[in-house]
């Protein structure tokens, strides 16, 4: 028997409470461990779909599985456990006065206590490679370090998908790899939203679309970038003097 | 400058001082002040052993006498008002070089200074031993309602970050040339201060989303928590109990 | 303003702070309605910490006056317009705690007194004043910088009379409270007119680009266009339509408490100029103080000499006097004027039941 994939969205359809309708229809199917990245130009609805994955947002049509378990109000802590969203600005992210408590702050809210606790966090530290800033204040990091300390206060929850919305925004080209370094040994499902295409081209095998509310496109992340119509069509550019053809496919795992 | 773990007031040695439990140290320096307070004015020599006292604790803090005085300063407007107090006070007159100055005004500029002083140099000690988490977590344990500790600890988180746009805003203001010189440019600064508002709002809009998705319902979960032992509080309890003291001496010898 | 230690008796302080105590209880509860969403998720803690932040920040934004000098918002009339009475008082609260605790900014002792004085006092004056005005102006959004110069226009002087109140209940040193209060009230009146241009301008620019933001004025936004979505048709139950949080129900008791607030207020004013203007009582205690005074006359050479002319022994009976004129003139005069509002207020309603946009779109 196979597991139920990490991510399952089928028929999603959202509007507003002001009438703006944002997605129209939203079909995704994430396997387990696969690394995807959401593709699309501004106001197509990206983070709205990224909202519904943890039931902030809902209400709508259709439906989001978690790794089999339905997005309902009834399971909203195990999902919200199951899925880890990393928001755009590390400041929204972390909240608590100290690196430590902001990584225990999710296992914590979960109900661990102790040296349980302690020991997650640890570990969730020492896989983004921050685990001498326990102490720290968030604040007192740089960029790059704090992005990489938000992408361990979602880690400490042990995660079925990580959700990253525009990783590599405002970092420096080092940080940026450092990321990348950390993202590539992580074993599990990544969803990642960005604009970031030579980026997405290096961590993700498989990219999506999304583009006027619906999934435009889903391919093989070399050859949508090799599709220019395809591109011109969503507003999706690659960075000056880039060319996807010339780097190697990302490997596999 | 830093704040998170330090602020301007916190001064990183070791000590004795230093090692005490927040919630003891909040607990004693508060009934210090409270018996400072409640000490009849006449009796001076009780404000001078309260001095003493405090002197006391700062050598054991290993904070020096400079700090603490430059720290006084914070009063002065109050000052102002006390020096004024022997003037305008009615009532009998004292000669003091060649002024004459009322003796009710005297002795309320008295009790304001000494008091005041007091006040400001007892709660120094207390930022200057403490860092800026241990006293959210010691206003927690003293039961001060957890929402508002709560508020109190993402003002504090976000101080610096808003802090720091608005002098990202004053930065690219003075860049096109703008520099605030009267009145008339209240409405630049007023823009300026409305668009920090919406900023910060919608930060903790985006925050208390990023809260909720890690689990957050309402209740901040306990990660931290201060203890004290009896005897540390036995160490803390010392110089509120020394004071309240003083304060009983000095009601009895009040006439 | 941070009242130090000392400068309030301890049965007072300890008073203020039962008084700040419940206040702010109160406001926690408060708060979490003006801050829940159209869902009504309590947002309460990173929203009202935000808040407080920029209260704090703005704090630290010098508005230049002219020669060197500058001044800075105090904030209290602006939090209260921009996110509510409750989360109003809270964050400034929460603004005055830490400053007492980490900057050794007011007394410990005196928190109480300085919650109760420039959270509590200057919020609900300028939140009542506003929400009165706003009612009582044409409903545009013009009305609401007005509205907030006003109400922060007399907040400031609010917690000056605030504090001359606390003083005379509570005060270390018996200064002649006639004194205490010209003064207090007199320069509070200054501080308050830069206080009310920097607020109204603030609140305008707020409204300009997220007029949904400012919890005053939310009952004056207008209700948004739905457009139907293209063609598809969709069964998103849309969530319950956002709360409108600011027109509450018109009960009774926030308009008693806000007449009675407004009554306070304007008795403050009523007794500053009884207090100026020598009156029968006043004259009589001059004359009386008149021996003590030419004895000190040769005490010319200081300065403040002239302090000691004024000074008359029974000028608390006086102002006191004045003071409780004023409150039962101003009690009678709001109570009318809150009649008259009310009745406007209900014909407004009939009004709307009958055409849908009360506002006009003007």
């Amino acid at each position: 028997m196979t597991p139920p994939p990490s991510l399952q969205v089928s028929g999603l359809a959202f509007a507003y409470p002001d009438g703006h309708q944002a997605l129209f229809g939203v079909d995704l199917t994430i396997g387990r461990g696969e690394r995807v990245a959401l593709l699309g130009p501004n106001g197509a609805g990206k983070t709205t779909l990224v909202l519904h994955l943890n039931g902030i947002l809902g209400g709508g049509a259709g439906s989001v599985h978690v790794a089999g378990l339905p997005v309902e109000k009834a399971h909203l802590a195990e999902v919200r456990r199951r899925v880890g969203i990393v928001f755009q600005d590390p400041d929204d992210q972390l909240f608590m006065p100290t690196v430590r408590e902001d990584v225990a702050f999710g296992p914590a809210a979960a109900g661990l206590r102790g040296a349980e606790l302690e020991e997650r966090v640890q570990e969730a530290l020492e896989r983004v490679g921050m685990a001498g800033f326990a102490d720290r204040p968030p604040h007192h990091l740089s960029f790059g370090q704090r992005r990489r300390v938000a992408v361990a206060t979602v880690l400490a929850m042990r995660p079925e998908i990580l959700v990253l919305d525009e990783p590599s925004s405002n970092l420096d080209p080092a940080s940026r790899r450092e990321l990348a370094d950390v993202l590539r040994s992580l074993d599990v499902t990544v969803l990642m939203v960005t604009h970031d295409l030579p980026y997405a081209l290096e961590l993700c095998e498989r990219s999506v679309i999304l583009s006027g509310g619906v999934i435009a496109a889903d391919a093989p992340t070399g050859e949508l970038l090799c599709d220019d119509e395809l591109m011109r069509a969503h507003r999706l550019e690659l960075p000056f003097g880039f060319d996807p053809r010339s780097v190697a496919a990302p490997a596999r795992r | 400058m830093g704040a998170g773990h330090s602020h301007p007031l916190y001064r990183a040695t070791s000590s004795p001082v230093h090692a005490l439990p927040p919630h003891c140290k909040i607990a004693a320096v508060f009934c210090f002040v409270l018996a400072v307070v409640a000490t009849p004015r006449e009796a001076l020599w009780a404000f001078a052993l309260y001095a003493l006292l405090l002197a006391g604790v700062a050598a054991a803090a290993r904070v020096p006498a400079g700090f603490l005085l430059r720290r006084l300063l914070v009063e002065v407007p109050f000052v102002a008002f006390a020096l004024l107090l022997p003037f305008v006070v009615p009532g009998p007159r004292v000669t003091v070089l060649g002024l004459h100055l009322g003796q009710e005004g005297l002795w309320g500029a008295w009790n304001i200074l000494a008091k005041g002083t007091l006040g400001v140099a007892a709660s120094v000690l207390l930022a200057a031993t403490t860092e800026l988490r241990a006293l959210l977590l010691g206003l927690q344990r003293l039961r001060l309602p957890s929402l508002l500790v709560q508020i109190a600890a993402f003002m504090l988180r976000y101080g610096e970050v808003v802090t720091d746009e608005m002098r990202r805003m004053r930065i690219a203001r003075e860049s096109r040339g703008f520099t605030a010189r009267g009145v008339r440019h209240w409405g630049v600064l007023a823009k300026s201060a409305g668009a920090l508002f919406i900023r910060s709002y919608e930060r903790g809009e985006r925050v208390h989303l990023a809260m909720v998705s890690r689990g957050y319902t309402g209740t901040m979960p306990v990660i931290q928590e201060v203890t004290a032992t009896g005897a540390q509080w036995a160490r803390a309890a010392a110089l509120p109990l020394a004071a309240l003291a003083v304060t009983l001496t000095a009601w009895a010898a009040h006439p | 303003m941070h009242v130090p230690d000392g400068f309030i008796d301890a049965p007072v302080s300890l008073g203020t702070g039962a008084v700040a105590a419940a206040s702010v209880a109160v406001c926690l509860r408060g708060a979490r309605r003006e801050l829940s969403d159209a869902q009504g998720t309590d947002r309460t803690a990173p929203l009202a910490g935000l808040v407080a932040a920029f209260v704090f920040a703005v704090q630290m934004l010098n508005f230049p006056v002219a020669a060197g000098t500058s001044g800075h918002l105090l904030g209290g009339a602006l939090a209260a317009i921009l996110v509510g009475p409750y989360t109003g008082v809270l964050c400034i609260s929460v603004v005055l705690l830490m400053q007492g605790v980490l900057f050794a900014d007011g007394g410990l002792t005196a928190l109480g007194v300085n919650i109760t004085d420039m959270a509590v006092v200057t919020t609900v004056v300028a939140y009542a004043v506003f929400r009165l005005l706003v009612k009582v102006l044409p409903r545009r959004r013009r009305a609401v910088p007005a509205a907030a110069f006003a109400a922060a226009l007399v907040s400031v002087p609010a917690a000056a009379c605030a504090f001359t109140l606390i003083y005379a209940l509570g005060g270390t040193t018996d200064v002649p409270l006639g004194q205490v209060f010209t003064a207090m009230v007199g320069v509070h009146v200054l501080i308050g007119i830069g206080e009310a241009v920097i607020t109204a301008l603030t609140v305008s620019a707020v409204m300009a680009v997220r007029p949904d933001l400012v919890h005053g004025a939310r009952g004056l936004a207008r209700p948004l266009e739905l457009r139907t979505a293209d063609g598809q048709v969709t069964t998103a139950t849309p969530a319950t339509a956002p709360a409108p949080a600011a027109t509450p129900r018109r009960s009774v008791r926030p308009l008693l408490a806000g007449g009675l607030a407004a009554a306070v207020v304007l008795a403050g004013f009523v007794s500053y100029y009884a207090s100026t203007s020598p009156d029968g009582l006043e004259k009589v205690a001059h004359d009386k103080g008149i021996d003590r005074t030419t004895k000190e006359h040769a005490a010319k050479d200081s300065p403040l000499a002239d302090y000691q002319v004024k000074d008359v022994s029974d000028s608390r009976l006086s102002g006191g006097l004045a003071g409780v004129i004023g409150v039962g003139a101003t009690l009678a005069a709001g109570t009318g004027v809150f009649l008259v509002v009310r009745r406007r207020d209900r014909a407004a309603d009939r009004a709307t039941d009958r055409s849908p946009d009360p506002a006009g779109t003007a």
